[in-house]
């Protein structure tokens, strides 16, 4: 059977849901070899990918973290000429898509990005125009490239995992030279809610929360959920940018997306209009967000978002 | 440190002409490409281009040499994307127009596009190249690291700021890049690649000094052949990938939408518990 290649650029134990993802897809699609961007994983890695049916990892010779993408692009597309696979998948995440543009250029294959689901023969379905178009796209030339977005198919564990081989790929000399580096990593705090992308539940604020996110957030964990924000927003500085949903912030399809004080203008629409189901608070009838609500209460978010926490509390009792 | 006594800047910024996001956008049901009839410079590239003009002025100006060219590749209306962006105020514009690219994918357009800004770099050289973080149309954020890896250039996308410094005599730019977990900061050695969010700047507006002197800007509008690019290797000649079909997803329909009596959120939760959403 023809291999399928997974990039991982760092995994640790527990694997992501995103990495196993990407697994579950290569497994169906053929034999799963992961190539990662590290010299050396640490303990547990290994056996974990064997759980989601890695046979083989391919690590590189030498550090590639510090830099940014295009050392980790010279060292995939060594990796594909060893390997030979039928298909290289990697997550959606902006330096994912960077590898992976790069990569086409450099092995002379199509690449295909924001994948929602992969078919038979590698065809790649994705939304377009902000999520309200669904196309199907194949990659005609070379070995398809697709990135694929979380939340895409159910993580499987494979039948009967093996430990996968390690093996050590030669790094390109060239690349590393004119290659931009980081110089400086500051983590976000910590959260211990789900990260934006992944969750299933997503409660957004918007301008009319005035500043006061205490809301957005008690109702979010009595979901389980993640919190997202209008660009206004996180301009205003209420809540840090990397919770922007829209447009130009992060695009989400969550079973379930609370937007509360947000009126809806067409660049917040393009990153939740594909959620399941959308749950509108506003205090104006007239709001575009309305047009897209499953259910809307148009009411005062610090009524109505309050009173809705205390009953979920109480029926979870 | 950075003096104004360093070379002159050459900076190329990307812009493309792209349908309004305002109006309905749809495929044509030919094969599915984008209608363009309601087309406008893309508002994520005006970010681009007040970076590279910011970056000349900091630089000292277009009387110190720096230069920002605005370039696009596009139908015979794209043209209005660089005519904006001279109004914005960019230096000199490049309108790449030719037949052939219709149906260019992002390997097309990257080609094309990465042998013009060779063709403009000339004997010159080109220091930075701008673009924006996405098109509004085709949302792949494909094309800018496709462009770099066909120059052979240093990239460093989706950043929030964007300084020149100095190491030595060597221009770094050095750059703050937002991601959901961490925050980087990243450095390149010029000449490098740059795709720039609308968290960097507020773009200015043209005023009708600077509408005005955009007319009397050189523009120039160059084929496939001025560049020396094969046809064959753009549009759906050349493209690696191809759209097989395209559905409009079924447009949402408005739920039911209640006034706030003093139990809407408890009808909320009810709501949510009907679509076993609890
Ligand atoms: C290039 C570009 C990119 C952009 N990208 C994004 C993006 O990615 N994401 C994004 O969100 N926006 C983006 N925007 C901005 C977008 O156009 C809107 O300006 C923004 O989404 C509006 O945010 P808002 O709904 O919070 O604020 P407003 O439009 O001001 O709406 C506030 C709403 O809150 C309601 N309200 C006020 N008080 C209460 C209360 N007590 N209870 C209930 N309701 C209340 C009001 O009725 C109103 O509808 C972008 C704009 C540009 C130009
Ligand atoms: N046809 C084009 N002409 C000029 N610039 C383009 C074109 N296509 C893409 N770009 C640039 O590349 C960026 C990202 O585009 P994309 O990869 O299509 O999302 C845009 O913001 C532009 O700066």
């Amino acid at each position: 059977m023809a291999s399928v290649l997974v990039y991982l650029d760092h995994p640790v134990v527990p694997l992501s849901k995103p990495d196993r993802e990407l697994l579950t897809i290569a497994a169906a699609h053929g034999d799963a070899v992961v190539a990662v961007g590290v010299p050396s994983v640490e303990n547990g890695v290994a056996e974990a990918l064997g759980e989601f049916g890695a046979l083989a990892i391919c690590l590189p010779t030498r550090e590639l973290d510090q830099f940014l993408v295009a050392p980790k692009a010279a060292f995939l597309a060594t990796v594909v000429q060893e390997v030979s696979p039928s298909a290289v998948l990697l997550d959606n995440g902006f330096e994912s898509k960077e590898i992976a543009a790069r990569l086409g250029i450099k092995i002379f294959s199509g690449v295909i990005s924001d994948v929602v689901s992969v078919g038979e023969g590698f065809t790649a379905t994705k939304s377009d125009l902000a999520g309200s178009y669904l196309a199907t796209a194949k990659v005609t030339h070379g070995t398809p490239v697709l990135t694929i977005k979380p939340n895409s198919v159910e993580p499987q564990p494979a039948a009967d995992p093996e430990l996968p081989e390690q093996v050590r790929i030669q790094c390109p000399e060239t690349g590393t030279v004119k290659a931009a580096r980081i110089t400086r990593r500051d983590n976000n705090k910590p959260s211990t809610r789900p990260s934006l992308t992944e969750a299933s539940v997503v409660v957004a604020g918007g301008r009319g929360v005035n500043g006061d996110f205490s809301v957005i957030e008690a109702l979010a964990d009595a979901l389980g959920g993640a919190v997202g924000a209008s660009r206004e927003a996180t301009d205003a500085g209420w809540i840090e940018h990397s919770a922007q949903v829209g447009q130009t912030g992060q695009v989400v399809s969550p079973q379930l997306y609370i937007s509360a004080g947000i009126s809806g203008a067409i660049q917040q629409k393009a990153g939740m209009q594909t959620s399941k189901v959308i749950v509108a608070v506003n205090k104006d009838a007239d709001s575009p967000v309305f047009e897209i609500a499953d259910f809307g209460v148009v009411g005062d978010l610090f009524t109505v978002l309050p009173q809705a926490t205390e009953e979920i509390k109480k029926r979870r009792s | 440190m950075h003096t104004a006594a360093e070379a002159p800047l050459n900076i190329v910024v990307l812009v493309k002409h792209v349908p309004d996001t305002q109006f309905d956008r749809s495929l044509t049901d030919e094969n599915f490409t984008v209608d363009r009839s309601e087309s406008i410079l893309s508002e994520l590239d005006e970010y681009a281009l007040e970076a590279a003009l910011q970056l000349v002025e900091a630089a000292g100006g277009k009387s110190s040499g720096g230069k920002v060219t605005a370039v696009t590749m596009g139908p015979d209306q794209a043209v209005n994307a660089v005519k904006k962006a001279l109004q914005i105020g960019a230096h000199e514009g490049f309108h790449l127009n030719d037949a052939a690219l219709a149906g260019s994918d992002a390997a097309g357009t990257s080609l094309a596009l990465a042998a013009l800004i060779r063709y403009i770099a000339g004997d010159d050289g080109v220091d930075l190249v701008i673009t924006g973080m996405a098109s509004t149309d085709g949302e792949t954020s494909l094309v800018p690291a496709q462009v770099a890896e066909r120059l052979d250039l240093p990239q460093v996308t989706f950043v929030s700021s964007a300084e020149i410094t100095y190491d030595g005599d060597a221009p770094v730019l050095r750059a703050r890049r937002e991601g959901a977990t961490h925050t980087d900061v990243l450095e390149a050695p010029l000449p490098a690649l740059v795709s720039v969010t609308d968290q960097i700047n507020e773009p200015r507006y043209p005023d009708f000094r600077s509408i005005i002197a955009a007319k009397k800007k050189p523009l120039h509008v160059v084929t496939l052949a001025d560049l020396g690019v094969d046809a064959s290797a753009v549009g759906f000649a050349g493209a690696w990938t191809t759209v097989d079909s395209a559905q409009p997803r079924a447009p949402r329909e408005q739920g039911v939408i209640i006034m706030d009596e003093g139990d809407a959120g408890i009808q909320l939760v009810d709501f949510l518990e009907s679509q076993k959403l609890l």
